[in-house]
């Protein structure tokens, strides 16, 4: 019997009985619709994720403390780097700039408004390092930075949550209770959807350190090299370094002491059978870590999909199970005029196939509906989406492969039933 | 006499329920000639379903052979079966068993789809005409009245052109008028187009419309009193109840 006979008439068995036919497919539509838009949303995370990585500068490297474990068992970070190890830092070939780097949260108070916000501590260098630009008032000055000085630069986000329309220049908000002076704010970067850049307050790292969170040690020092320097060179660490391990690099021979691993072991007196009590990172390692993180994220969303799918293909096994059920005559008839077992099992699995390929079907596009539906919902407006033609047709796939599955069972079945039997059913 | 169309020969057909042995046929033996019009008639529990489902190549006896169109089809599989059923028999059922979705024209093109026949179009449509039903091929079965049903399902027993067509009560759904028009049809069938025809059912009336009737007692064939023959006058025809049945059949 021709295919093209065979799935006409299972889209007019589809259609015969409409209600029914969506009700089984809703669990298809569902999977469908599911895995499209969180597969969308996990890769525009990725793309946003990304671009502010890449949005910190690109030739940066991240000095932090690793951490200590001994004989296996965790034992907090190294509390051990200094500003002075980022004076000394400064002074290594090929280091542009460097400055401490202080994050933490706090309560930010202007009049009756206020907000919790993130506060980054940095020296005069830190807008450059971290790619921020000035665009109203101006950045702290060196004695300001190293003078414990109360005065704030704030992002663009944060002003306006403070001020409004009004300016901020000059004016006095409270940070934790203590009172800053507002010098400047930074020019937009642009939402991340996880972290807003715009939305945090930029103090001296001394001021941070002493008066807002209390800290002796540095937990970064961000190093920005010169164009066209070898980060690896400049780190002392190689690339492959795994940058999940989060204690500290144990080096073979020692490293050279023009390196950041060579002045900071030198500067905190490591034996050289020790491994490192800090970890120098950069962008690309960052990445890898962010990316690594990012798949995991996807995978479990797309596995939390597919298990909806799989909920979608055992309502479908159900529906065809009745339908083989409810056609027990129709499959006698059939037979009794020369239909083999399989024109039977073709028959209801081209049914299922194509109930479940229509349901893949409305699912993609409503997975696309929803993935460029989701940002236009004021709340869900840091999100980005992406739609990946692939996704969508793996998509599809699935599905159809869905009603393979769960079809094959009861179209083996209708193709087993014994004619006389089935001509006899009522 | 030449080699008859459809030969059996001891069909047996045992049934095992539980610890009872059930004989449904205890060697039934029989020959149907090219041509003829045959009533396959006993009460129920006589066997004529059992010997209706092996005739049809739906089942298969116990032991004993069959031989169809020159085929020994007696212990064909599954596939083997089908295939003899699609090419060798038409079926036409008591509820009609027409495929509620499909038009009258997609019904009858079926058998022909199955056995992947050329011109499968032109052919039912041929069959509709034969059975006077040309006009109404775009309908659907629940835009038929149930004699019209009937034709179709007959058009779609015929147009593979088979050695026989097998209909099982094929006026047991339909009123007194209607049945006899059904019955007028397959007489025309047999007599115009030589077409072979087995009719099985309990009705005498039915039976009295064929040439021939083999009577089922007990799984076995035993001799009616009552057997029908053309070639009797009228006067020994039928009584009172099966005269009316057999007029318009002669005026056809």
């Amino acid at each position: 019997m021709l295919l093209w006979i065979i799935i006409r008439s299972s889209f007019q068995s589809l259609m015969a009985n409409k209600t029914r036919s969506l009700l089984a497919m809703l669990g298809i539509i569902i999977g469908v619709g599911a895995v499209i838009a969180m597969l969308a949303m996990g890769a525009g995370a990725q793309q946003q994720i990304l671009s502010s990585i890449q949005s910190m500068g690109t030739n940066l490297l991240m000095v932090r403390p690793a951490q200590i474990s001994s004989g296996g068992v965790y034992g907090g970070m190294a509390q051990t780097m200094s500003v002075e190890d980022a004076v000394a830092l400064s002074l290594l070939p090929g280091v542009e700039a460097v400055t401490p780097a202080v994050q933490g949260m706090a309560q930010v108070a202007y009049g009756n408004r206020n907000s919790h916000t993130s506060v980054a501590g940095g020296s005069v260098t830190f807008f450059q390092i971290r790619n921020f630009q000035i665009d109203q008032g101006r950045s702290f000055t060196e004695e300001e930075a190293e003078g414990l000085a109360r005065v704030a630069v704030l992002g663009p986000v944060t002003a306006s949550n403070l001020f409004g329309a009004n300016s901020p220049l000059g004016e006095r908000v409270r940070i934790n209770g203590i009172l800053f002076t507002v010098v400047g704010i930074t020019k937009a970067k642009g939402d991340q959807g996880w972290f807003n850049p715009d939305d945090q307050v930029f103090v001296p790292y001394t001021t941070a350190m002493k008066l807002l969170f209390g800290q002796t040690v540095l937990r970064e020092i961000d190093v920005s090299c010169a164009d066209g320097v070898d980060l690896n060179v400049v780190s002392g660490e190689p690339a492959s370094a795994d940058p999940w391990h989060r204690e500290g690099f144990k080096h073979d021979t020692p490293p050279p002491m023009t390196s950041i691993a060579g002045v900071l072991r030198l500067r905190h007196k490591l034996a050289a059978d020790t491994a490192d009590d800090f970890r120098v990172q950069s962008q690309a390692d960052i990445i890898a870590m962010a990316s690594d993180n990012i798949w995991t994220f996807r995978i479990l969303l797309a596995s939390i999909a597919l298990i909806s799918l799989l909920v979608g293909g055992i309502g479908i096994m159900n529906i065809m199970l009745v339908t083989v059920t409810e056609r027990t005559r129709e499959i006698g008839t059939r037979k009794a005029i020369g239909a083999k077992n399989r024109d039977i099992l073709l028959q209801f699995l081209v049914e299922s196939i194509v109930m479940s390929g229509v349901g893949g079907t409305l699912g993609a596009l409503m997975g696309i509906g929803l993935a460029k539906g989701i940002p236009l919902i004021p709340i869900f407006n840091r999100f980005l989406t992406i739609v990946e033609p692939a996704v969508v047709i793996l998509a599809i796939s699935v599905a159809a492969f869905v009603g393979i599955f769960f079809g094959l069972y009861p179209a083996y079945r209708a193709s087993r039933l014994d004619p006389i039997e089935a001509l006899r059913y009522e | 006499m030449n080699e008859a169309l459809l030969q059996a020969h001891d069909l047996v057909k045992t049934y095992i329920m539980g610890d009872n042995v059930v004989n449904a046929l205890n060697g039934v033996s029989l020959a149907i000639h090219e041509g003829e019009m045959v009533a396959i008639r006993g009460p129920s529990g006589s066997g004529k379903s059992t010997l209706m489902n092996i005739l049809g190549c739906l089942d298969r006896p116990t032991s004993g052979r069959y031989v169809l169109a020159g085929e020994d089809v007696s212990q064909m599989d599954d596939n083997a079966q089908a295939n003899a059923r699609n090419r060798k028999i038409g079926f036409v059922f008591q509820t009609f068993n027409l495929l509620p979705r499909m038009r009258a024209i997609e019904n009858v093109e079926l058998p022909l789809l199955y056995s992947g026949a050329m011109n499968a179009k032109k052919k039912a449509m041929a069959a509709l005409e034969a059975v006077g039903l040309a006009e109404r091929y775009h309908h659907l079965p629940n835009q038929l009245s149930g004699g019209q049903k009937q034709r179709v399902a007959i058009a779609r027993a015929m147009v593979t052109d088979p050695a026989i067509i097998l209909a099982d009560e094929p006026t047991g759904a339909l009123d007194t008028k209607t049945g006899e028009d059904i019955l007028n049809l397959f007489k025309n069938l047999n007599r115009d187009h030589g077409r072979t025809i087995i009719i099985v059912t309990h009705d005498l009336k039915v039976a009295d419309f064929c040439e021939r009737e083999i009577y089922l007692r007990d799984g076995k064939i035993v001799p009616s009193e009552r057997s029908i023959s053309r070639r009797l006058p009228l006067e020994q025809a039928p009584p009172a109840e099966g005269r009316h049945l057999i007029e318009p059949a002669r005026e056809a």
